[in-house]
Order: structure tokens, then sequence, then C-alpha cells
């Protein structure tokens, strides 16, 4: 990959350091050919007695130059720097930042190790363990789970007992290594159009304990059986393997006002990345699997005191 | 193939690089370096000594670079505290000041390293190769067994001293005692590199160097010349007194002989540490070191003359002749008074502002992948991380409390929060606040986290956030 937008600069860079050194190397020669001190036009005296001459440069001055000057030369040799010229010791910014990575992966892997010899249960009542996890979690997770895991709209709280995609730690693991994208087509047209969305939302509100409209559950009961119960279950409490969550609990993690509900069910979820993109990324290029053993024995001890 | 003609033999050529010539200080003794011998002992003794002091169960004096810690005997300072590294270079500055108007370089000539380790180098030197004279006629004697057997005692003590002092070092950054059981080669690389590098300096800078790093090197000895004024106290030959110069016997009658006051013995010029004659006037190169003074003062005893021929004294009194209680009235004029009084107030300000330092930080940080949420009809939440700094080097437990708006709290956090000693820990919490039946404007409000230890009330740190009330 080039920094250069065009060749130009390339050019332009390599043509004013070549001309630039060179300049250089003819400077110091021509000095060191120059006579030595020559009282030269008294009208350049001063105090009396200071006088300016044209004088050589002192030696060890010199030297250090041309010491600089040849150092600089195998430096442009060596590292990239002479325009997109790459160098000949195959350094990089980024492999630099590897290797600093892959150190400090060498040095902390003995404590992970450690730690992945051990059960989740067990991991989540060491406590030096998870106050490293918390670092981790509020450094890579807090972001949208908030740091006190509890989410928000649209991000589901890892502390309420409720689980899409499954609460056992293997799951959890899971649900961070590859990440998780639930996917809901937009039902208006399905149930109906406002009329069916309005009474799927209320039987579902009425399958929760909420407050809902007596009279339309019975029709909202027959559009579910027909739409949602395929994903959701006949009993309406999710289905973990595809992540369609339980619609009988309390926990709505996009809102749970009627209005909110139907929006859902209008929109869908990720079927549509316009109106935004609630997948879970994974997490597994991002993090070790040390640490992701120890995020989720984090998160899996968050309701498992 | 750059010098060819700096070594060409054109006969006429001169160069005005003059090869240094090789100084050889006789040793001064009077009142001004029975001071630099005080100064010398006290600044070693604390300079080797302080690494080794204890406080409780670590080192009482430890710059922890790599943690990021400063250990000053009771004080742990942090990042946070690097303020006061800026009170200290500001004391550094004006104590510079104020003494370099009052008494000119005499940080140059009693405290500085390259003043003291020359003359600890000295001593070590005049040890083995005695006095100026025999040193002299050593160096010019062809080399013989005892010539090469006194140089290798001088520099194989000099570089005894040098290393210690690397090691010495080093000893402020990483703790000394276990410092010394792993040399020398047990020591991490870059610890040996600061000890070789700290080592050679010494070594080279004092031993070799001398005069030239004050001469050439040293920007300060250069700057300190633009803080006299005709005020300043500098070392000074009474030319007036002191002209025509010239040997003479103790009886001679001076009228008679048309002579001033120097016998021009020269001394002055041997014990010069720089090399130059302060007969002269005052000349950049001086260090102030007033060994001149010291060894004329014995010379004008052993004549029968007053004192002071070269003494400390001011433009302004040699040229008006002021008596000296004159002259140090005036030393004491509006410019040192400022300094002494900024001096004092950056003094008394760090002091009582390391007496009153809480070691307790506390840091508030909005969530910010949100703004608040309901997390049940009626309770609005915001989230906050709560950093607790706890620079102290005890653990403690603390107590974390939200107020600002009427019965809100920290929601579910478990309390205490314990934090280890010298140690900090980001406690993420959910402030909530319960809406009063009739709702809340949305809105902003300021909110005010209190942090305290359970154990001591001096811990104890407020820290401003806000909390947002959506539409309800």
């Amino acid at each position: 990959m080039s920094d250069f937008t065009s060749n130009f600069w390339n050019y332009y860079i390599v043509i004013l350091t070549v001309l630039g050194l060179i300049f250089c190397i003819w400077l110091l020669v021509a000095v060191g050919k120059r006579e030595g001190a020559k009282a030269s036009d008294p009208s350049h005296v001063w105090d009396g007695d200071l006088t300016e001459l044209n004088n050589q440069l002192p030696g060890w001055w010199r030297w250090l130059f041309w010491v600089v000057l040849i150092f600089s030369i195998g430096y442009l040799i060596y590292y990239p720097g002479l325009g997109a010229f790459k160098g000949i010791g195959g350094w990089t910014q980024i492999g630099q930042f590897n290797q600093e990575m892959n150190d400090l992966d060498a040095k902390t892997k003995p404590m992970y190790d450690s730690y992945l010899a051990m059960g989740v249960a067990d991991l989540s009542k060491n406590q030096k363990a998870m106050g490293t996890a918390e670092n981790i979690f509020l450094n890579n997770c807090a972001r949208c789970h908030g740091s006190d895991a509890r989410g928000t709209t649209g991000f589901p709280s890892l502390r309420s007992g409720a689980w899409s995609w499954g609460g056992e730690p293997a799951e959890i693991e899971q649900s961070i290594t590859e990440g998780r994208t639930g996917v809901m087509t937009p039902m208006a047209d399905a149930v109906g159009g406002p009329e069916g969305v309005k009474a799927v939302v209320a039987y579902m509100r009425s399958i929760s304990n909420l407050d809902h409209d007596m009279a339309m559950i019975a029709q909202g009961e027959k559009l579910f059986a027909d739409n949602c119960a395929a994903c959701h279950g006949a009993d309406g409490k999710g289905m973990k393997e595809i992540g369609a969550p339980n619609l009988t609990d309390s926990v709505w993690i996009h809102g749970g006002t009627p209005k909110a509900m139907e929006a859902v069910v209008v929109k869908g979820l990720n079927s549509d990345l316009k109106d935004g993109d609630f997948a879970m990324p994974a997490q597994k290029d991002v993090l070790s699997k040390g640490q992701i053993h120890l995020l989720t024995a984090y998160v899996w001890g968050m309701t498992h005191k | 193939m750059n010098n060819a003609s700096t070594n060409e033999t054109a006969p006429k050529k001169q160069s005005l690089f003059a090869k240094r010539r090789k100084l050889y200080v006789r040793f001064a003794q009077g009142i001004f370096q029975n001071w630099r011998v005080a100064l010398v002992i006290l600044s070693q003794v604390l300079f080797f000594g302080l690494p080794w002091l204890n406080w409780g169960d670590r080192q009482a004096l430890l710059f922890d670079l790599p943690a990021r810690k400063f250990y000053l005997f009771g004080v742990v300072l942090w990042p946070q505290d690097f303020i006061y590294l800026t009170a200290l270079l500001l004391i550094g500055a004006y104590s510079l000041f104020l003494f370099t108007a009052v008494a000119g370089r005499l940080w140059c000539g009693y405290a500085c390293p390259q003043t003291v380790y020359t003359e600890l180098l000295m001593w070590i030197e005049r040890a083995v190769e005695g006095n100026r004279n025999a040193r002299m006629k050593l160096d010019a004697a062809p080399w013989s067994a005892q010539k090469i057997g006194r140089k290798f005692l001088k520099h194989l003590l000099w570089v005894i001293i040098a290393l210690w002092t690397g090691v010495s070092f080093v000893g402020y950054f990483t703790p000394i005692r276990e410092l010394v059981t792993r040399l020398p080669f047990g020591v991490s690389g870059w610890s040996l590199f600061w000890m070789l590098f700290y080592g050679g300096l010494i070594y080279f800078l004092t031993g070799w160097m001398r005069e030239q790093v004050c001469k050439f090197m040293c920007p300060y000895a250069r700057f300190q010349s633009a803080m006299f004024d005709r005020d300043t106290m500098i070392i000074t030959y009474d030319t007036a007194r002191g002209e025509p110069r010239g040997p003479r016997g103790r009886q001679v009658d001076l009228k008679e002989a048309q002579l001033g006051h120097c016998v021009d013995c020269g001394l002055c010029v041997q014990v010069c540490p720089t090399g130059i004659d302060i007969r002269n006037g005052l000349q950049y190169e001086c260090i102030g070191c007033a060994a001149c003074i010291d060894s004329c003062e014995e010379v004008m005893k052993k004549m029968n003359y007053p004192q002071g021929l070269i003494r400390y004294t001011t433009e302004n009194a040699m040229t008006s002749g002021y008596s000296k209680k004159e002259m140090w009235r005036r030393v004491f004029r509006f410019r040192t008074l400022i300094y002494s009084a900024i001096l004092l107030a950056i003094i008394v300000a760090i002091a009582v502002s390391l007496s009153l330092r809480n070691p307790l930080k506390v840091d508030v940080l909005r969530d910010y992948g949100m703004m608040a949420r309901e997390a049940s009809p009626g309770v609005i939440e915001n989230v906050y991380q709560v950093e607790i700094i706890n620079t102290d080097e005890h653990a403690h437990q603390f107590i974390i409390e939200v107020t600002g708006l009427p019965g809100i709290d920290v929601g579910e956090l478990e309390q205490p929060v314990t934090i280890d000693g010298a140690s900090n820990r980001k406690i993420p919490l959910a402030a909530r606040f319960k809406l009063p039946d009739d709702g809340w404007k949305a809105g902003v409000y300021p909110v005010v986290f209190t942090v305290r230890a359970k154990d001591d009330d001096a811990l104890r740190r407020e820290e401003k956030s806000t909390f947002m009330v959506p539409n309800n």
C-alpha cells in the first residue's frame, strides 16, 4: 500500500532527499578544502579585538557531520523513508505493533493459561481474575452493554437473566467469540397492516402480564400462531438456537412500550440495515481465547452469585 | 579526505584552534575551600546514602518509572502530582536567580556536580600523584613502571568512584538493596546501561574534560552572566590596590618602590580550576570557586598586608568605594527581595499543598454509549465509571454516594468498595433516580459524587458530573 496519492510525490521526496544529502556531502568536502585562518576585512572587527575570520570548521564538528551523514544514508537504505522505498530491513509500523502485542501475549500467556484451565464457575469467584475481566469488559463491551452491563434500548442487559441465545457458559462464550445477529423480518404486511400489528402486540403484552386491550387478544393470538410462533415458539418463550427472545418475560431489549413493540413488529430487526444494525460483533479477532474465557466467567457470574 | 588541507604543510598557516593546555591545579586552602569541602561531603553523603534509607518496608526515596510511582519518604506521588515537579523546577530556577544575583556563580563554584566530582577526583589525583609540582614532573617524565603504576592507580580509583556513582544513580530508580546483589551482570540491560552511562559521564567529564565542560559545553555557565548586575558580588581583584604588581621583599617600602599589594606570585593563577588570571577582571570562564581568594589571603597574611586584595565585592562598590555595610545594603536590593519573595511563596505553597494533599483521587466518567435509560417504570438510570485512585499505601474501603436530585442513589452498587494501596480501579455503577408521581422536567442536572473512606475521614473527595432525565 502506498502512502502517496500519485507517484509524483514519491519522486518529489526521493529527489529532494538525495539532492539534500549530495549537497551536504559537497558542502563538507568544500569547507574541508578551505584555507585556514586568514586575517580578513578589517571592517569585521568589534570592540577592538573581536575579529571575524573565514575559518575552518572545527574538526570534531565536521567528523560528527560525516558520521550523521553516513548514518542517515544507512538509515534510508535499511528503513522505509526514501519516498515509497520500503527499506531492506523489512521494518513496518504495523509489524512493530504486532511484535509488541506478541511480546505482551507471551508475557501474559502463563496467567491466561492458568485461567483457561479453570472452569467458568470457579473463575467467576476468583477476585483477581474478575478484576482483570472487569477491565477487559470496560474497554471492549461497556460501549454498548453499558459500564454496569445493564445495557440500554437496543443493547441487551447482561444482568437481566434473560438470554436470547442461551445463558450457559458455552453459549455465552460462543456469543462473544463469533458474535450474534438475530434477524426478524418486517411483519406488518404478514399480520395484515396496522390493525394486525396492534392485535399481535396486545397478545404479546397479555402473555407477559402487561396491560393490554382485551378485545384484540383473540385476533392477536391467531396472528401470533400463524406468523410469530415459528421462531418465538407457540408459547412465546423464544428459541435460543436462532436468538428469538422470550416474549413472556419482562425484558424488552428494544423497549417495552406498545409503541416500541409495534415498531419492532413493523420494521423487523437487522433485515434492513438502514434502520440500524443490532448485531453483536464477533470478538475472536479482537480478544484472545483467554480473554474471552475470562469475560465469559465475568458475564456468567453476574447472574450466578 | 575532507581534512586534507589541515594536514598540508603550508608554511604560514596558522590555526585558530588552540589545543587544550592541561591544567595542574594547585590545591588552595582557606575559608571558601572549606565551604566547598563541606558541600562536597554533604552532597555526596546525601547522594550515596539516601537510596539506602528505608521507610517502612520499602526504599524511602524511589522513583519507580515503570509503575509511575514516586516514593518520597511518607509520600507517594503519582503522575497526577506532576505539579510538584514543576514547583521543584521553579524553586531551582528562582534559587539560581537569587543566588546568582547576590553573589554570582555560587552554584558553579560550590554545588554543581561538575565542580563537586572534579574536586573529588582531584583529591584522589593529589593523593596518588602528589601536589602540583609532582604531577607536572610525573607527566614530563618518561614512562616508567612507577609512572604507569601511579597513573593506573589513579584511574582505577576514579573508575571505582564513577561506577559507584552510576550504581547509586540507578539505585534511585530501582531498589538498590536488590540491585547490588545482582551486580554486575544480573541487572537488567537498561540498568547496566545507565550505570555505565552515568558513571562514564562522571569519569570523562570530571576526570578528563574538567574546565572544558564549564567553558564550552555548559549553557548555565553562560547565561548566569546575564543575571549579574552592578550590585552582584563577584570575585574581584582590587586593581587600584594591587597595581603596579611585582615581586618584593617583605620589608620593602611600597611608596618608595612604587608597588601595589600584588606580589605577582602567580598563586591565584595556579589554583584556578579554569586556568584564568583573575587579575584580568571578570571573565566568562570564572566559575566563582574563590580558590584565588583563598590563595591570595594566605600571601597577604604572610606579607602583613590587609586582607581582601582578591575578594567578593560588587562593581558598584569598587567604582564608588562603598564600605562593606553599604555594599551589603545594596546587595539586598529590590531585585533580590523580589526573587526571595517569589521563592518563599513557592516554597510555602508547595509545603502547604503537600501537607493538605489528598491521597484520594476520583474521576467520574459518564458512559457515552447512552444518555439515560428507564430501568423500570418511573426509574431513570444514568451509567458512570467512577475511577477511584487510592495513592495511599494502604488499602481502604470506600463508600460512593451521589447527590443533586431528590432521592438519587447509586442503585445496586455493592458497597463498600475495597481499593488496594497505591492502586486504582474503575467502578461501574448506575445512578438511580425515581421520578416523583407528577414527573420531573427533562434536562441535564448537575450531580455530585462523593467518595469517602470508611476508616479515614481525611480520604474524601467530591467530583461533579451530570445526570440526564429524559422526557417523561
